[in-house]
């Protein structure tokens, strides 16, 4: 306990804490010499809360310790190029370290424990809609400020955020660890800055969490103005912690691309980087150039309400539906920030188990690109029934079909990768086939929504329920556990239990397939979104509960992996070397990985996926020349 | 060559069973507007090209996993083939012309659902947390159901007084959003009579789930009784307790409160005046003029048991006059 109270992390809680107080206190203090209103039904004023919740972030940041080497460089102070690691074991994950692997590993545990909170608040809310009227989250309930249909608009908004940051800390985790690794680097490009990106997420992760506590909102994670403007103080949680957690994508996003652009081993040229490294490549590009939008319309929001400011009132000549072009401007080409390495892990990941090559590498890495940029010009097919300019729909509609056209060469790509191989079935190649299959079902079910016609009925329904979550699971959740099963020993020198992953594997699929089958057929039957209680006479009772049964098997699965993940840590039977036979260049050396990565430096000498090519090799380890050139 | 045969055959059977399972099981519910054809028939060419897709990559996909697993004791690496540029080709241009093909008939069926009769009947749709109300300007009647004649295009002209919501009737496909400082326009043409609801389709606040009100398709005979039957009472509302009624239903007052006990977001006026109402502090009141007063200029000066802390009726405000109106049509609901 004492060695927990010392860590970066709780150091960082318990000055967010008083930096919070500090906050609110002193614009409480301001307010009262002004004469205004100095308390409200959470104690603080909204301004208050604002204030507090900003300077909680710094706080956090002086605390842990994540900014001690720039403020010491400002005070003139010298800090050595390379910290050596001062704690070993669990100590390691909880401090501030420089080290990519520690921060991959970091970011990694952060999204799996956000994944777990979001899942959990869809099991509640999924519970309330086990049948229709209402069960627990009553008129009359009051829980922190909010009765029950209040509470469920809370929790389903969340859920929606808190895994999207998840997500976000997720692709991260496995970006940070693998990138480095797969290009022969000895760290990120800015070590400083990589481990700022991630200790700015946790706080940002607790503003969003505090938002429940204060009053939460009712918006969806969409946060649409005039209601935004309505809601309680939980909206301006909410607000702000998308806007610090956007700071760690956008830092992040930037140490990516100049780590792969400056860092590549002698001989990778473009065409011969392992293909993940293009897909994280892709995905930077829109992360470091879109997120500015959702934090910038976000941030007019707040004013709009601290201020009077009237960016989205028409009483003040303001405009709704301008917020949300700038809020999907971001948000659309966030979702291929959240698939594109996924399916850079399957393409990575395909020609390992079936032993053979990528079909048409340069196709596939091309594709991640066109997707990519095309992200960047559909953005309006969120709005076809906003009451925007009813023409513009039409060149929303031709981008957006435009998407399928990358996506389909991926599918065809893995279907010729998988053709005349010697496939075998290990727990990361079930998650890899998963992911094709579930990403097929989100892709196919995409074309409709993008239809201006067909969308007029679709848009808003547990149909777009059901078609995101495929594509997020296809091209996320999937892909992700398959990077973890796979990579574990690489990190650890252990292996997870197969049995318990294959059962997770099996529990999970076929409930995931009940969810979203079910989630669209109700939804074309006319199943609104967001709604807490459905008219009993549409008859979905059924399918609810069977659509609650089914989260549950996945929540269940979940855990199973979880348990796996810690438990194989300690216990995992000992791989120290190739366990997958791959040529990727992190398996040529023993596992874990030392500190500073490959103790020799490698040339690539021939291309990456050339599984049946006699004598071929990717690459060569080079002795380190007498100099000791650092 | 055999595999190519094999897995042609099955991706063709394949897709053919799923369209007709598909087809079978029904996807859409009733269609109940001229729009609704267009969009059906739109919808009906993507389940025929989901099904054809879907078979296209599973039958090749699951046919590799299952005939070239790897074989017990076989340690060797597969044949090495690192792609084809003619097959990349071919799967990014033909996809591109059936996108294109696609887009256009989307194009075309939006032009369909959009077509405009000059001679559309006009109806005022307001919207407000969480009730909608109806406004016929030819006959001069309100109503917070939408009665709707047979195979006549109706123009709904639609505004929002707080935030924004959307008009949706699943049987008649459309949906269209409400947004405050703007007026939309929805057009429909019912062809099935029958008993709808219009869902809110725009998250709009805590009782979103409840914004739903009746649509009632009626032949032109039934629509004109209903018509002259609303004229009638707006003409006989010439006393406060029928202006009460109207401004009731105008303001959106009945879509939380019930006229005949039913429970909804608010309480019941059915019986309310005179009665004695536990609040959630425990204490009671008797529903009086002041009481009454008080709580629709200021719905948290008092809140009813069981009913949500703090309020969520939209504040109002109005002249003493017509809170007596309103008054007076409630002391009628007994």
């Amino acid at each position: 306990m004492k060695k927990f109270l010392a860590t970066a992390l709780a150091r960082g809680l318990l000055w967010q804490f008083a930096g919070t107080l500090l906050g609110a206190g002193l614009v409480t203090g301001i307010r009262a010499l002004m004469g205004l209103s100095v308390n409200d039904v959470f104690f603080f004023t909204e301004p208050a809360w604002v204030m507090g919740g900003f300077s909680g972030v710094i706080a956090f940041l002086l605390g842990s310790g994540a900014v001690s080497d720039w403020v010491k460089w400002a005070r003139g102070m010298d800090t050595p190029e390379h910290h050596e690691e001062p704690y070993s074991g669990w100590e390691k994950y909880f401090h501030v370290s420089l080290d990519h692997k520690v921060i991959g590993v970091q970011y990694t545990v952060v999204a799996l424990a956000l994944i777990s909170i979001g899942g959990l608040f869809a099991l509640i809310f999924r519970t309330e809609l086990a049948a229709s009227g209402l069960q627990f989250l009553t008129q009359d309930l009051n829980l922190f400020g909010q009765n029950g249909l209040q509470l469920y608009n809370t929790l389903m908004s969340l859920h929606g955020m808190i895994m999207i940051v998840s997500i976000l800390l997720g692709i991260a985790g496995i970006i940070n660890y693998v990138v480095p690794l797969l290009i022969g680097a000895q760290d990120m490009a800015f070590p400083r800055l990589n481990a700022f990106s991630f200790w700015i997420a946790v706080p940002a992760a607790v503003l969003l969490l505090m938002s429940l506590f204060l009053g939460g909102f009712d918006t969806g994670w969409t946060g649409y103005p005039p209601l935004s403007v309505r809601a309680p103080v939980g909206m301006q949680m909410f607000f702000l912690g998308v806007f610090v957690a956007g700071w760690s994508s956008i830092l992040g996003a930037l140490n990516v691309i100049a780590t792969v652009l400056r860092m590549r081993a002698k001989g990778m040229n473009a065409m011969r980087m392992p293909i993940f490294v293009w897909a994280a490549i892709a995905t930077s590009i829109i992360a470091l150039t879109a997120t500015q939008f959702i934090g910038l319309s976000f941030q007019l929001v707040m004013f709009q309400r601290l201020f009077g400011m009237g960016f989205f009132d028409p009483a003040k000549g303001g405009n709704p539906v301008l917020f949300q072009h700038l809020f999907w401007f971001y948000s659309h080409p966030a979702v291929y920030v959240f698939v594109l390495p996924g399916l850079g892990v399957i393409s990575e990941l395909l020609p390992v188990f079936a032993r053979k090559p990528l079909f048409g590498y340069r196709w596939i890495a091309m594709s991640s690109l066109g997707i990519a940029l095309v992200g960047f010009v559909v953005w309006a097919h969120h709005m076809f029934t906003s009451g925007m300019n009813e023409y513009l729909r039409l060149p929303f509609m031709y981008s957006t079909l435009l998407v399928a056209i990358p996506t389909g060469v991926k599918f065809f790509s893995w279907v010729a990768t998988l053709w005349k191989g010697k496939i075998t079935f290990p727990t990361p190649m079930l998650f890899v086939l998963g992911a094709i299959v579930v990403f097929l079902l989100g892709g196919l079910t995409g074309p409709p929504n993008a239809t201006v016609s067909v969308d007029l009925h679709l848009h808003d329904t547990y149909f777009i329920v059901g078609h995101f979550h495929d594509t997020i699971f296809g091209g996320f959740v999937f892909p992700f556990f398959a990077a973890l099963y796979y990579w574990f020993p690489k990190a650890t020198g252990r292996r997870m239990n197969e049995t318990l992953g294959k059962l997770h594997f099996w529990l999970m699929t076929p409930s995931f397939f009940v969810l979203t089958f079910g989630m669209m057929r109700i939804g074309l039957l006319g199943m609104r979104r967001r709604i807490a209680d459905y008219d009993a006479a549409l008859g979905f009772d059924a399918t609810h509960l069977a659509l609650t049964i089914a989260g549950y098997l996945i929540g269940l699965s979940v855990l199973i992996f979880i348990y796996n993940f810690f438990a194989s840590v300690k216990n995992g039977e000992k791989a120290d070397g190739n366990v997958w036979n791959s040529r990727s260049p992190e398996w040529q050396v023993p596992s874990p990985m030392p500190a500073h990565n490959y103790e020799q430096p490698f040339e690539v000498v021939g291309e990456p996926y050339d599984y049946g090519l006699e004598g071929s090799q990717y690459v060569k380890f080079i002795a380190p020349a007498k100099s000791g050139h650092k | 060559m055999r595999h190519f045969v094999v897995v042609g055959v099955l991706v063709i059977l394949l897709a053919g069973l799923t369209y007709i399972g598909l087809d079978t099981i029904g996807l859409m519910p009733d269609a109940a507007s001229a729009q609704s054809i267009p969009i059906d028939w739109m919808w009906n060419w993507q389940v025929i090209a989901i099904s054809f897709l879907f078979s296209l990559i599973i039958v090749p996909m699951g046919y590799s996993l299952f005939v070239f697993r790897r074989k017990k004791g076989d340690t060797t690496d597969a044949e090495h083939i690192e792609g084809n540029t003619a097959l990349e080709i071919t799967w990014t241009v033909v996809p591109l012309f059936i996108v294109v093909a696609f887009a256009y008939m989307g194009t075309f069926s939006l032009g369909e659902v959009l077509r405009a009769d000059p001679n559309a009947m006009v109806i005022n749709v307001t919207a407000r947390q969480f009730t909608w109300t109806f406004e016929y300007p030819e006959y001069g009647v309100v109503s917070n159901e939408l009665h709707l004649p047979y195979n006549r295009q109706v123009v709904l002209k639609m505004e929002s007084m707080d935030v924004i919501h959307s008009f949706w009737v699943p049987e008649f496909r459309v949906k269209q959003d409400v947004v405050p400082g703007r007026v939309t326009e929805y057009r429909i043409t019912p062809t099935l009579e029958g008993s709808y609801k219009v869902r809110c389709a725009e998250l709009c606040g805590t009782s979103h789930a409840y914004m739903e009100n009746a649509v009632i398709v009626a032949s032109q005979a039934e629509y004109d009784a209903w018509v002259s039957e609303q004229q009638a009472i707006a003409a006989a509302a010439q006393t406060p307790e029928g202006q009460g009624q109207i401004m009731a239903v105008k303001n959106g007052c009945v879509g939380c409160h019930s006229a005949d006990g039913t429970p909804l977001t608010g309480p019941t006026w059915f019986g309310l005046y005179g009665s004695e109402v536990t609040l959630a502090d425990g204490t009671t009141v008797t529903a009086d003029d002041a009481f009454l007063e008080e709580s629709i200029l200021d719905p948290n000066a008092a809140i009813v048991a069981g009913f949500p802390s703090p309020s969520v009726m939209p504040p109002y405000q109005f002249t003493d006059e017509e809170i007596a109106t309103i008054i007076a049509y409630i002391k009628t609901l007994k």
